[in-house]
């Protein structure tokens, strides 16, 4: 579905120090410099996935992005999608594709969602009938049938990004192009957003490629992540291979039924995190029964988990290592 | 591509024109923006009290800047300005994931404008009437399809060069700036301000040269009978000549823009 090789952008910036005479030094010369957003990327999709496409600000995530979408032209390098070369930008390809900007909008501002709605069915020539069942098919699935006969501006941010997706998706896209669509969302609405990408990608096996910060969204999401920084890839494979290998060790959370001495589990493993009834327990993967078994031997122990580190600490140790060991 | 437009093109509207009623506050405010001509009227009216200027005497005046109110309203644009917000602050990333060319859709919100222009200038066309309504010398069929003409062809001259001008904010930081010289030369030279006809003769020929006459003194000068037949199909002639060569124009500098174009904004 996706085949991206060797994928480079660079922009042009203009540089100038700060202060009155560089800036009338600016008016006549001028230096710019060179900046890689994109280095020598390359992956593919297959048909029905959902990716995560995740590295820190300035990564160069939504470039990558917005060449794959057909908005920005690369500076070197191949994009096919759905067989389409998307700097082309025809009009067959972009009734394949949507792409969702979680800090750009599409409704118009002082119309009801439902007029943009309607715009769109004209705009990509969708019959009425598909068009009606598309839209009542959205609509229920997000839960927006009071909202979209009210003014946008008069919309919350989580019910106007509901109402982006509808407009987003009304045309039946095979492939979703989702930046940070749920930025800036409370609790719920990040997990109503991420339940209708999930059941959209069942009904549809549309494609799905996803930039976020949220690492909710990540597990929730995407069994396959691609990770880059500063444009280069630092990782293309299984979200659980990535932890196993970036942090290959286990949490343990442990409630006591009685208070602890606080120094009997630093023999055991690096103690996260201890109150006097809870503690947080960090083992290697080999020790982890090991050290269960002289739990529940020694100690009053009430109820035992045992997870994965949390996702935001193992992109932070992947951006400090800058590598993944194969 | 283009059946696919011209199919959604009545939607466009008709969502463009919903969204102007939207904004009727905004909009009549920025109409009497455009009301320029009439501050010139009192100044010529008082100017040919006791003799005629040239050919224009008091009545002809009053048809003339009466004229050039209803020609401005009908053909005015703001599609550079909405161009230059889209690209600075990214927003055309949206429009141009659409498959229709985005500027059919600035088309559209401009010739939305048009229905309550026409409220607008309803009055206006009533005052011509009352104080100079033997001016108007459009009874001839010819000249009435001139002048029909010559309003489409002064419409597209403004959009294209609007057009033009919004996309030049993909190679430039922004270009209100040329935008704001381009309106400093169309005052002088398309007679929002002083009848072409008035200038020293150099500058006449410098106006005739130039596109600003046909995007708004030759409809005018048309509707009040000012030209000849011969003279009002030279004229279209060399408007729809610009109308082509600012259309080609337009469209390459456009290929090279997305070319460059950033898409700002994450």
């Amino acid at each position: 579905m996706i085949d991206v090789q060797n994928l480079s952008k660079t922009f042009k910036v203009h540089e100038r120090p700060p202060g009155l005479g560089a800036a009338f030094k600016s008016l006549f010369s001028r230096t710019y410099k060179e900046v890689k957003a994109v280095n020598n990327l390359s992956f593919k999709i297959a048909d029905g996935e959902r990716v995560g496409f995740l590295g820190p600000n300035g990564a160069g995530k939504t470039t990558s992005l917005k060449m794959l979408s057909g908005l920005l032209h690369p500076s070197s390098g191949t994009i096919q999608v759905d067989g389409f070369t998307p700097k082309e930008r025809q009009a067959q390809y972009l009734e394949r594709i949507t792409l969702v900007m979680g800090q750009k909008q599409q409704l118009l501002w002082d119309l009801p969602p439902l007029e943009t709605f309607h715009m769109n069915r004209a705009v990509y020539d969708i019959p009425q009938a598909q068009f009606a069942e598309s839209l009542k098919l959205l609509v229920d699935l997000l839960g927006v049938d009071g909202l979209i006969r009210k003014p946008t501006r008069q919309l919350s941010l989580g019910e106007r990004m509901k109402c982006e997706l509808v407009a987003a998706l009304l045309h039946r896209p095979k492939v979703l192009f989702l930046d940070e669509p749920t930025i800036g969302l409370d609790v719920s609405m990040q997990a109503t957003v991420r339940e209708f990408i999930r059941d959209y990608n069942d009904k549809t096996g549309a494609t799905v490629l996803l930039t976020t910060h949220y690492m909710e969204d990540v597990t929730a999401l995407c069994p396959r992540v691609i990770v880059i920084d500063k444009g280069e890839l630092l990782y293309d494979g299984q979200l659980k291979e990535l932890v196993r290998r970036i942090r290959p060790d286990k949490r343990l959370t442990i409630r006591f039924s009685t208070e602890i001495a606080p120094d009997v589990l630093a023999r055991m493993g690096h103690v996260v995190s201890q109150t006097p009834l809870q503690a947080v327990l960090q083992v290697p993967m080999a020790r982890v029964s090991d050290v269960m078994r002289d739990l529940l031997g020694s100690l009053p122990v009430g109820d035992l988990t045992v997870e994965d580190p949390p996702l935001d600490e193992v992109m932070r140790d992947l951006f400090a290592a800058k590598k993944v060991a194969p | 591509m283009i059946g696919r437009s011209l199919r959604a093109f009545p939607t466009l509207l008709r969502v463009a024109v919903a969204d102007m009623v939207a904004y009727r506050a905004e909009f009549l405010i920025w109409v009497l923006t455009t009301n320029m001509p009439l501050v010139m009227l009192a100044v010529w009216h008082r100017a040919s009290e006791d003799a005629p200027v040239g050919r224009f005497g008091q009545k002809e005046f009053a048809a003339y800047f009466l004229s050039t109110v209803i020609v401005r309203l009908m053909v005015q644009c703001w599609v550079a300005w909405e161009l230059t917000m889209d690209i600075r602050q990214g927003t055309l990333a949206m429009k141009l994931m659409r498959p229709i060319h985005p500027v059919l859709a600035y088309s559209a919100e401009q010739l939305a404008a048009i229905p309550m222009r026409i409220l607008y200038l309803t009055p206006v066309v009533a005052v011509l009437v009352y104080a100079a309504g033997e001016k108007i010398a459009i009874t001839d069929p010819a000249m009435a399809a001139i002048f029909v003409l010559s309003i489409l062809g002064a419409w597209l001259m403004t959009f294209v060069i609007g057009v033009m001008m919004g996309t030049l904010s993909m190679f430039l930081q922004s270009a209100f700036s040329v935008f704001d010289l381009w309106m400093a030369l169309h005052s002088v030279f398309s007679g929002y301000l002083v009848p072409l006809e008035l200038f020293p003769p150099w500058m006449r020929t410098l106006a005739d040269v130039l596109p600003f006459k046909y995007m708004l003194s030759f409809p005018v000068q048309t509707l009040i009978g000012m030209e000849t037949q011969e003279q009002a199909l030279r004229d279209l002639g060399v408007q729809w000549m610009y109308v082509v060569v600012l259309t080609l124009a337009a469209r390459a500098l456009w290929q090279r823009g997305m070319k460059k174009f950033v898409a700002f904004g994450g």
